[in-house]
């Protein structure tokens, strides 16, 4: 059943497959993730603010991002992005905007509506009294925040951040739908230009799955290891 | 913003002479439906099986699921799909691959297959914490009536299970609906492949995936709201979610 491929072209791609395709979709995952854990966290702050229109407004745009499939999302700011960027500079024309900055302001709005439900389950997992406690104590909002509530939540989270980050980093594949050269972009570049698909796509499986399951393996460690014991 | 809009564009006729824009669209929602419904019912089946197994005391049973569920949930979605679409024909009998890759609708069949297979390790997760939430006396009180393994499953744990586990499912469901769009790579023409060829046909973008947009959002309204009314069909009294 093997016989006929020829899992050499493996060996001669590996430099451009990681190189190129492996170092895209490792910083597209980092920067995604840190950005969309940032903007997630202000999300979450605003559903539990206790400002309506606040809470309404984030409850709308998390609601939304979730009933649209990523790839639709993907094409929609690869097209308005160029006319965002023109609006904000005040450009002539629609600015061009590179694949990877493109796909990266994708990533980081489309994952916020996902890190912000996870954050605003951390940060309602907090007791009321500490908030309570750190306002008697004379901190401000942003203060109680920032010390007090915040790493608490984020450290209660980690593992399911963690594994929104696992999702995610196998998400980025999807920018396979505007040619970008990702992992898999690349693999399947190399596939159509040798006549490989099997070998390629076979390659490309093995390795999303080797890094998932090691990171997910490393998760249900840290889990077990920073479980706070109640 | 210099773009050029034009909302008449829907009832312009479109150039694969199927109607008009609007028509393309809808029968890509047509086809994300059917497509979604199929990979849900072998999501469902798949996901039930596997997910019992984990339960089961039978460590071969356990491990099966175990395994089962690590290959579907550590590779994506996409590179599933090209597995099934391109590797799978080449991997097995040049008679039976060759039939495989002349079958008609072949994205179809392939996206069902892969999106179903994917969400079935969703499913197995979670009706097995759902049989897991159950109390253990359940299960103790099925043996002491002498119903077998089988007869305690089906009479007792699961229609308990699946009735916990209705909201998530929902989400699933919604999610299955959602990843059907990621087969668009293997060229099925669902309804964020009719909003693309649209937005290539007639330059006009931002109208056909406001539109893409939209139906999205319809048809999750309407599943949620029926999950909501089946959700109080079939509630347990007494129990949270219950009358």
């Amino acid at each position: 059943m093997f016989s006929n491929l020829d899992f050499d072209v493996i060996r001669r791609a590996l430099p451009y497959l990681f190189y190129e395709g492996m170092t895209f979709t490792l910083t597209l995952t980092a920067l995604a993730g840190l950005g969309g854990l940032i903007f997630g966290t202000a999300i979450a702050l605003m559903r539990l603010s206790g400002y309506k229109v606040l809470g309404r407004i984030a409850g709308v745009y998390v609601d939304f991002m979730r009933s649209l499939p990523l790839v639709l999302v993907i094409f929609w700011f690869y097209f308005l992005v160029p006319y965002i960027g023109q609006w904000i500079t005040g450009a002539s024309r629609p600015i061009s905007v590179g694949a990877f900055a493109s796909s990266l302001i994708t990533f980081i709005m489309f994952e916020a509506a996902y890190f912000s439900e996870i954050m605003r389950a951390g940060i309602q997992s907090i007791s009321r009294g500490q908030p309570a406690a750190a306002n008697a104590l004379g901190l401000t909002y942003a203060q109680t925040m920032r010390y007090v509530v915040l790493p608490q939540a984020f450290r209660n989270m980690l593992p399911v951040l963690l594994t929104q980050t696992i999702v995610l980093f196998q998400d980025t594949s999807l920018v396979y739908v505007l040619s970008i050269p990702d992992f898999l972009g690349a693999a399947s570049k190399v596939a159509q230009r040798d006549g490989r698909l099997v070998e390629m796509y076979l390659f490309a499986a093995v390795v999303y799955f080797t890094i998932s399951c090691v990171a997910s393996f490393g998760v249900r460690r840290l889990q077990a290891r920073i479980a706070i014991i109640r | 913003m210099n773009y050029h809009w034009n909302w008449g564009i829907f009832f312009e006729p479109n150039p694969m002479g199927t109607g008009t824009y609007l028509d393309m669209l809808l029968s890509g929602l047509a086809l994300t439906l059917k497509t979604a419904v199929l990979a849900w019912i072998i999501a469902l089946i798949f996901g039930s099986i596997v997910g019992v197994m984990r339960t089961l005391p039978s460590r071969a049973a356990y491990w099966f699921g175990f395994c089962w569920v690590e290959f579907f949930r550590n590779m994506p979605l996409l590179v599933q799909l090209f597995l099934w679409f391109f590797v799978l024909p080449e991997l097995l009998p040049k008679a039976a691959g060759t039939w495989l890759k002349q079958l008609p609708n072949a994205p179809f069949w392939t996206a069902a297959i892969g999106v179903g297979f994917f969400m079935s390790a969703r499913v197995a997760v979670q009706l097995q914490a759902g049989i897991g939430s159950l109390p253990r006396g359940q299960k103790m009180a099925a043996t002491a009536l002498g119903l077998t393994t089988m007869q305690g499953y089906r009479y007792v744990l699961l229609p308990m299970a699946f009735r916990i586990i209705l909201p998530p499912l929902t989400s699933e469901f919604l999610n299955t609906i959602k990843n059907t769009a990621v087969a668009i790579t293997i060229g099925l023409l669902e309804l964020t492949g009719q909003a693309r060829s649209m937005q290539e046909f007639s330059f006009q973008v931002f109208e056909a995936f406001t539109a893409a947009t939209l139906i999205y959002l319809l048809v999750n309204a309407v599943v949620v709201t029926s999950m909501r009314f089946l959700e109080r069909y079939v509630a347990i009294p007494g129990y949270i979610t219950g009358k």
